[in-house]
């Protein structure tokens, strides 16, 4: 019985895919933003309070994956950027054969920074390129500090990581140095903010620090 | 949920693959998965005997080599795999100067035909 050597990543199709889409928006000079969080980390918040932030230095459009509803995309088409719906009918992660259509629908010439919202779940995105600039994972404090102990795949393969709803660190029994020391272990070169969207805490550098990307 | 589209993906690499040799059948499938791909090897089965029903790799069986997530003390130079420990401390010297070296890996390493 022969053997046929394949040695192929199993992503790889996404992967070409992914960089196509990074060249568009390389060639429309937009930086293109991933955000994945599980549901309740507070992501819809984080994105108004950036969104509110950046209005004055940046053009912004938001694409929304969601598995059924438009929900985030009504609340965040109120503060005046184009959107575009993704709904994934059941998918639980965004693709970059998704995304592709998506960026059809944005004027993206007219554009400095397109935030993508991903699907609410963290194990599934971290799998799919998405051909974004910027890989954001939102993590909160009710969440727990042994998370990246528990889960490390989710904190590998990001470039930012939120710690968000740093306000509940009172109630909360929650080792700051304990989780961040988990994360750099698994991902040294991740920039890492801790913010309270709800409260404004930490946003402003996170803001600042974001512009300062934009191409 | 994720490794169904994963299984897509497998599925057309492996078809490529034995298609361009000439298979008339495709006996075995040797995958490579790391600890921290985030990839759970029993959802792959389960799906992969959906979507490969009524291929010429449909009686395939799937081999999983799975590869630990490994870590390398800076301290000491010792490595040492994940095994559920609460935290990533070099368990030889207590270091919390450890890297992460493998684990990554998700990919089809070769396909048995016949
Ligand atoms: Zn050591």
């Amino acid at each position: 019985m022969p053997r046929i050597p394949v040695v192929e990543n199993i992503m790889q199709a996404n992967q070409v895919l992914a960089a196509e889409l990074r060249q568009r928006l390389d060639a429309a000079g937009v930086v293109g933003l991933n955000l994945m969080a599980s549901p309740g980390a507070g992501k819809t918040s984080f994105i108004i309070g950036t969104v509110n932030r950046l209005q004055h230095k940046a053009r912004m459009g938001y694409v929304d994956g969601d598995i059924e509803t438009t929900l985030d995309a009504e609340r965040i088409a109120e503060l005046g950027l184009p959107v575009v719906q993704i709904n994934t009918g059941g998918s639980c992660h965004l693709d970059a054969n998704m995304l592709g259509p998506a960026l059809n629908e944005l004027p993206l010439d007219e554009l400095d920074l397109m935030l993508v919202e991903n699907v609410g779940n963290l194990i599934c995105p971290a799998n799919f390129e998405l051909g974004t600039h910027l890989n954001v994972l939102i993590a909160s404090v009710p969440e727990g500090d042994d998370k990246p102990y528990k889960y490390p795949p989710m904190y590998r393969g990001v470039d930012v990581l939120i710690l968000n709803k740093i306000d509940l660190l009172p109630y909360i029994p929650f080792k700051v140095d304990y989780f961040l020391r988990g994360v750099e272990i698994l991902n040294p070169q991740l920039t890492t903010f801790q913010v309270s969207a709800l409260h404004g805490d930490g946003m402003d550098e996170w803001a600042n620090w974001l512009a300062a990307q934009l191409l | 949920m994720h490794e169904l589209a994963l299984t897509e993906n497998l599925l057309e690499i492996t078809l490529k693959h034995a298609t361009a040799a000439g298979a008339k059948k495709v006996k075995q499938l040797n995958i490579v998965i790391g600890q921290l791909s985030s990839v759970v090897d029993e959802s792959v089965q389960f799906y992969w005997d959906f979507v490969a029903k009524d291929t010429i790799a449909e009686e395939a069986e799937l081999h999983f080599e799975r590869i630990p997530a490994t870590f390398r003390c800076h301290n000491c130079r010792a490595e040492f795999s994940l095994n559920g420990q609460p935290d990533f401390l070099c368990p030889h010297c207590q270091s919390v100067q450890v890297e992460v070296i493998g684990g990554n890996e998700f990919r089809l390493d070769s396909i048995d035909i016949e």
